[in-house]
């Protein structure tokens, strides 16, 4: 794998995305792929645009992208959704610091399930799971700073 | 002693003001929606803070998303730059509430100075002439008519919450009248929350003339100058010069004066800038009163060695100023030019574009202020500001030479850039004559 080459192709890759609004690109050659994704609503659907490589030389347009090598993702990783923080604020596991957190790694979670809270100007933001699914991890802290857009849970969807 | 302050905007004007308190050695906090990750003032902040998607509205405008940026981050004071919540004066007050110093003036005096209609009797009481225009709101159509007979056409409708050129319009007739103000109020709806309008005489062949002013918690209120705003198009400014060719020293006292008094009137404190039209007898009329530092601050800050920025911090902390009207004088002559991401043969259409070339002008009295560089994409959600080319020398004559030598020096590629118009306006006989009005560009320069 050749670092030098894949920064500068992810390069030519990520400005043909923000240039077409894309939020999906994935390229293939042979066996070797990469998918990018952009912002954290990452769906389990196919990806929007395919390009199937044919030639080393990187072009700034559509193909004739060279080929990459991907640490290896399985199928179902692929498909697993990220909660974003729809706000800025602080991060808390649980209703109150007594409280038991609102959920844990590996439960079943439902669309109008409560994951955690996000305090904002002392208001108390409930944020809701909008996936039917199961917990595969929770990416922050108890009482960390989120920005918007960071992510907070991964969910495996069912 | 403020020293830790988040930035509530984007762009060049982030970057300017970051660099400030870098020089004063304040720790800085930028806020980005999701199209601005890759922008400048993101990677020169000591932290940044993603608030929000693309739009405006859900970002640089969110109150909430800011105000929560700022408390985790834990900061003194938010400086809002100019436009988005800058002249917000709730947005000040919420400032206030939470703690949070807001590097401007009150929410008291915002507000007085915000209702356009009230600024206008204030200018007046202040002894500061304003144009004929309605003294009591406006009630219905025959009372905008009637009124537009009394002060006679050409006459132009404007948005009392409205302000920085937009939802304007000039009505010659009566069913132009009519017409304007329906379209006016549903302007102002969209773009203020409020269809309010005032009507005012429309002085053709004026010249735009704005004073700078700095104002301390102390009573003390300095005056820097004019600034000459007339080159504009639809009311954005393009080109804006200091001192004004227009203006000689009795002048600039009497409007520096008038400007105070206004000032002030309202209580005024940090920076400001008083605007006036100036009629071909040498006349002056209050327009607005804009309470924020504003786009074109470099060319006051090139003629009186000022740093504006600087000094709105400086007020913040709460010093008093640190020079009297005496102290202030205007060297030699700067000009700018707003450098926009536009197409001046295609109607200024906007070109949002990956810029694949970015060199620019250098050298002696060349200032160029800009968030820009190779690579980045102009964003289609914001302002098509790219860059700000500001030229200092000791004489206007010498000033525009230069400026026409660091505008054929600038190169950018991949995005359409309004060069080509300042490149005409520089070569423009009546520009370098400085004879100019408010209409000179929809004049010389519509394709």
């Amino acid at each position: 794998m050749d670092i030098e080459k894949m920064e500068s192709a992810l390069a030519k890759f990520i400005d043909l995305m923000n240039i077409n609004d894309l939020t999906e690109l994935e390229v293939t050659e042979g066996e070797s792929s990469i998918r990018l994704k952009k912002g954290s609503d990452i769906v389990a659907s196919p990806p929007t645009t395919i390009v199937n490589t044919a030639s080393d030389a990187v072009a700034s347009d559509t193909q004739a992208i060279q080929a990459l090598e991907l640490t290896s993702e399985s199928a179902t990783e692929s498909s697993l959704i990220e909660i974003p923080s729809p706000l800025v604020g602080t991060f808390y596991r649980a209703p109150s610091p007594d409280s038991d957190p609102f959920v844990e790694a590996g439960d079943d979670v439902d669309n109008d399930t409560v994951l955690c809270i996000v305090e904002a100007m002392k208001v108390m933001n409930e944020i809701k799971s909008e996936v039917e699914g199961r917990i595969v991890e929770i990416l922050v802290e108890n009482g960390q700073s989120v920005e918007f857009g960071q992510g907070l849970f991964i969910i495996n969807p069912s | 002693m403020l020293s830790r302050i988040l930035i509530a905007n984007r762009g060049e004007i982030a970057v300017r003001i970051i660099r400030a308190c870098k020089e004063m050695g304040v720790q800085t906090v930028a806020v980005y929606s999701e199209a601005d990750r890759e922008s400048a003032h993101v990677g020169m902040a000591d932290e940044a803070i993603c608030i929000g998607p693309p739009p405006a509205g859900e970002s640089y405008l969110n109150t909430a998303n800011i105000i929560a940026a700022a408390e985790v981050a834990d900061v003194d004071a938010i400086h809002p730059g100019y436009g988005f919540l800058a002249e917000n004066s709730q947005f000040a007050e919420i400032c206030a509430s939470c703690n949070i110093d807001f590097i401007g003036p009150s929410p008291e005096s915002m507000t007085l100075l915000g209702d356009k209609e009230r600024a206008r009797e204030i200018a007046q009481s202040a002894g500061v002439s304003i144009l004929p225009g309605n003294d009591e709101p406006l009630t219905d159509d025959a009372d905008a008519l009637t009124l537009a007979h009394k002060i006679g056409f050409p006459v132009i409708i404007k948005a009392a919450a409205g302000g920085g050129g937009r939802g304007m319009r000039v009505a010659r007739n009566d069913p132009s009248l009519i017409n304007s103000i329906n379209i006016a109020r549903a302007e102002a709806q969209a773009a203020f929350k409020d269809s309010t309008i005032y009507i005012e005489k429309y002085l053709e062949d004026a010249r735009h003339i704005e004073i700078q002013l700095l104002a301390d918690k102390h009573g003390n209120i300095v005056h820097l100058g004019e600034r000459d705003c007339t080159l504009q198009r639809r009311h954005q400014k393009l080109v804006e010069e200091s001192p004004s060719p227009a203006i000689g020293p009795r002048l600039r006292e009497e409007m520096g004066e008038a400007a105070i008094a206004i000032a002030k009137a309202s209580n005024y404190s940090n920076a400001g800038t008083v605007e006036f039209l100036l009629d071909q007898e040498g006349k002056f009329y209050f327009i607005e009163m804009n309470c924020r530092v504003q786009v074109e601050h470099p060319v006051t800050e090139m003629v009186t060695g000022i740093d504006i920025v600087l000094e709105q911090f400086r007020v913040a902390n709460g010093n008093p100023l640190a020079f009297t009207q005496d102290d202030i004088q205007l060297n030699g002559v700067a000009i700018e030019c707003r450098i926009n991401a536009e197409d001046p043969n295609n109607n200024f259409k906007p070109d949002p574009n990956r810029i694949t070339k970015w060199y620019q002008p250098g050298g002696r009295g060349v200032r160029i202020d800009t968030h820009s560089y190779s690579g980045m994409v102009v964003s289609p959600y914001y302002d098509s500001l790219v860059a700000k080319l500001i030229v200092h020398r000791p004489t206007r004559a010498e000033c525009i030479i230069a400026m026409k030598c660091a505008l054929d020096e600038f190169d950018i590629r991949g995005i359409k850039t309004t060069i080509p118009l300042y490149q005409e306006i520089f070569g423009h006989t009546r520009f370098i004559r400085g004879l100019v009005n408010t209409t000179f560009i929809e004049d010389h320069f519509t394709r």
